[in-house]
């Protein structure tokens, strides 16, 4: 502690405790260390994992827990989460460290970064219509974000950015923090949209509309899947009918079916006909076949045409998901009469079923580091901005791997499921925090004028009593490795 | 080197739902509160939309009456949730007390009041920090965990509210909390009829649970710690070394001799004192104990 070290008033809040060195505020949040405020999180330091499956668990959850022995390597990295900022980066990043990595010595700028530029895209699998391209998303009444262009088989939200966060009300501002903090964190989001459908969206999760969890994705649309489907239904079943709550397919009928010279089959579907083999509004939206209110499948067929249809005929009906199916024969008055499925049908059916993959939610986080935080790195905030462009310098958020855009600026995408848990937060402006760390070789750091003098060993780091060990996530590359130098 | 985080102005009040939806969490500086209704859904979200309006103007509140809320009780306080603590600690003038030493116990009932204020809830909860506010219909109960020392997840026993008993406050006090202590007891929990008289209790009780010039108990002054303290230059407990069987139970027991005055003067249901494993209590309080005395001193000391 140094000699100047006294006590300080904290304006975190409006009691403004006055704190004295090696204190903390009554909060317990804040406390005062060499006579600065600081926050009290604990930094987060990730163990690279040993064998493939280690999760990421925390080692420690409180301070002074961990006992074991600690000799940080190349198998060490320390993460921003708790690391807090320099803002406005008129001096050097919480931390600066250095480590040794294969032969090359190492330095990475640790820093959390604060985000008023910042959002989340949502992707949600599901071909339900949620609602229309450019139409607001809400949280508790508040917009917060768009329907935005949608994707094959998923519906893509945009939420967030600095006009929701900071260009409209306070209220609009706060509800927009809370729901991004909430899908950074991996919670579970309430979302409405204008016109639309209600939502439940959390990352790595099924989605919830209108109150329904969304199970599996359809392989594709009844009509998509008898396009895929025909070749191996041809001549093992006269007709197939796909049933979907969107478009529902009818082989014979179908430019697929008409392709393989299917003859016709006097099958009568009830629904408004869109093209041939293809038809609207077989039934009402629902969690049965293929998304429709049906669990009857012949309740959407109307009599078979006695000009056409012969006894003896065979009919397949799927869902979209394969989850429903059923085979019929038409007995002696046309009238089809249930059967066990063939086995030369049952391979195609569990195709179907194979091919449809579970409904997920996916959200990745975009934000633009830029201005004043690089400075924290270098004292020529732009030469760091080169640096990552030329990928000299590795970004990563709290040890996960990121995507730098191309162009000016270091805008990046994380997805939040590869980010250690907590490592997001907020301030009240309103704005996301987030860690944010710049790795790079030493010679390089300094050529680029970074902060040489504030470099610290990564042991010293890591042997504070405040620190918090993670094992790293398998699937994440390690964050640490000497970048391939420059052909 | 450290993790400096200049603060650019004051946060402002917050509040988030937990993952499940279940309980809403409302944090402003220091004070942290889960609130929890019980009820038709509709009635629910009224509820915490009320709890959060009634919420977010409480720190300001307290803070425009600081000064005075950290002195003996003298000219009564005019905010509502500062005049709840000017209530409870009252009828403790007879030792040193402030109204802050009932602070997070009246948050917590003034909370409860807006949460269920016009509604229609079987049940509600204000947790402010281990100071618990309380409502029940007919028919409607509570089972509250009992820790023996705070930060250790040990359980003693479960004391049980039901909509019959008096009790609609439970408060938490000892040296593993926030505030500052005049004894040395690990835990002192009490039950009373609102949460801010639960907190005042807990505190005074607390306090007298105590050696008094016992070589092992080592005490500084409050404002060398903290500058702001309500406790002055009053020598608060900073560090409790070895003490044997014996003197644990002899500071229970002066602690439990303040504790039964309390409740003979009606001012608490029941309280449950906790200091190295040992346990004292006053009045009907557990319902069930998690094992035998013996071994909840041996879970207390894990």
């Amino acid at each position: 502690m140094s000699a100047t070290a006294d006590t300080v008033t904290c304006d975190a809040c409006p009691i403004r405790c006055v704190i004295k060195p090696g204190r903390t505020g009554s909060c317990d949040r804040y406390g005062n260390t060499d006579g600065v405020l600081v926050r009290m999180d604990p930094l987060l330091v990730l163990q690279r994992a040993q064998e493939h499956g280690d999760a990421l668990v925390p080692f420690a959850a409180r301070e002074g827990d961990w006992e074991g022995e600690l000799v940080p390597t190349a198998d060490t990295f320390l993460t921003g989460a708790g690391s807090g900022t320099t803002y406005p980066d008129y001096k050097p990043a919480p931390f600066i460290v250095s480590a040794t990595v294969d032969g090359v010595d190492m330095v990475t700028v640790v820093t959390e970064a604060i985000f008023s530029y910042c959002g989340v895209n949502v992707k949600i699998d599901t071909d339900r219509h949620i609602g229309a391209e450019q139409q607001v998303v809400r949280a508790e009444g508040q917009a917060v974000g768009h329907v935005t262009t949608g994707q094959y088989g998923s519906q893509m939200l945009s939420l967030g950015g600095v006009n929701h966060l900071t260009g409209g009300t306070k209220r609009e501002g706060l509800v927009t923090m809370r729901v991004l903090l909430a899908l950074c964190s991996g919670e579970a989001a309430e979302l409405a949209v204008d016109e639309g459908a209600t939502l439940v969206v959390q990352a790595g999760r099924p989605p919830v509309i209108n109150g329904v969890v969304e199970e599996r994705m359809r392989v594709g649309c009844g009509s998509a899947t008898i396009g895929m489907f025909a070749r191996q239904w041809f001549e093992h079943v006269d007709e197939v009918v796909v049933v979907d709550d969107h478009i529902t397919g009818v082989l014979s009928e179908h430019q697929a079916g008409r392709y393989l010279e299917i003859p016709p089959t006097g099958i009568k579907v009830l629904g408004r006909r869109s093209t041939p083999g293809r038809y609207f509004n077989v039934a009402n939206p629902g969690t049965h076949w293929g998304g429709t209110d049906v669990e009857d499948p012949l309740s959407i067929l109307g009599p078979w045409d006695p000009a056409v249809a012969r006894p003896g005929l065979t009919l397949l009906m799927i869902g979209t998901t394969g989850e429903h199916h059923a085979y019929f024969v038409l007995d002696d008055e046309l009238r089809p009469v249930a059967r066990d499925l063939p086995e030369d049908l049952r391979e195609s059916v569990e195709r179907i079923r194979d091919n449809c993959e579970p409904a997920m939610t996916s959200v990745l986080f975009m934000a633009g580091a830029g201005g004043s935080l690089r400075a924290g790195a270098t004292v020529n905030p732009v030469a760091l901005t080169r640096s990552v462009g030329r990928t000299l310098t590795k970004v990563t958020c709290g040890g996960a791997p990121v995507y730098v855009w191309p162009g000016g600026g270091i805008t990046f995408m994380v997805d939040v499921s590869r980010v250690p848990p907590g490592a997001f937060g907020y301030v009240p402006t309103p704005a996301l925090v987030a860690p944010l760390e710049f790795t790079l070789r030493r010679d390089d750091y300094e050529e680029l004028g970074g902060h040489v003098e504030a470099i610290v060993p990564l042991d010293e780091v890591v042997a504070r009593s405040d620190v918090r060990h993670l094992s790293s996530l398998p699937d994440n590359p390690w964050p640490v490795e000497p970048p391939e130098p420059p052909s | 080197m450290s993790a400096a985080t200049p603060l650019a102005g004051s946060a402002g009040p917050f509040a988030a739902l937990t993952p499940d939806g279940s309980r809403l969490h409302l944090q402003h500086g220091p004070i942290d509160l889960i609130v929890e209704a019980f009820g038709r859904p509709t009635q629910v979200r009224d509820a915490y939309a009320r709890a959060w309006d009634r919420f977010r103007t409480i720190l300001d509140e307290l803070v425009a009456e600081l000064p005075l809320l950290r002195r003996p009780l003298g000219e009564p306080p005019s905010g509502a949730v500062a005049r709840r603590m000017a209530v409870a600690v009252r009828p403790f003038a007879d030792v040193f007390i402030t109204p802050m030493a009932a602070v997070a116990g009246a948050v917590a009932d003034e909370v409860l009041a807006a949460t269920i204020q016009d509604g229609d809830l079987d049940r509600a909860y204000v947790n402010d920090g281990g100071d618990i506010a309380l409502f029940l219909t007919p028919g409607e109960r509570f089972d509250v965990g009992l820790v023996p020392v705070p930060d250790q997840p040990a359980l003693l026993g479960t004391a049980t509210i039901l909509a019959s008993d008096p009790a609609r406050g439970v408060a938490t006090s000892g040296r593993g909390g926030r505030s500052f202590s005049f004894g040395i007891a690990d835990a002192v929990t009490v039950l009373a009829n609102s949460g801010a008289r639960a907190d005042a209790a807990a505190t005074v009780i607390a306090n007298a649970v105590d050696l008094p010039g016992h070589r092992a108990v080592s005490r500084t002054a409050a404002n060398a710690l903290a500058p702001d303290s309500d406790l002055g230059d009053r020598p608060v407990t900073v560090e409790v070394g070895p003490l044997g069987a014996d003197e644990v139970a002899a500071a229970l027991d002066a602690g439990l001799a303040e504790a039964e005055r309390r409740r003979a003067g009606g001012l608490i249901e029941a309280a449950v004192l906790c200091l190295r494993g040992q346990v004292a209590v006053a009045g009907p309080v557990i319902a069930s104990a998690a094992g035998r005395p013996d071994e909840i001193s041996a879970r207390a000391r894990r």
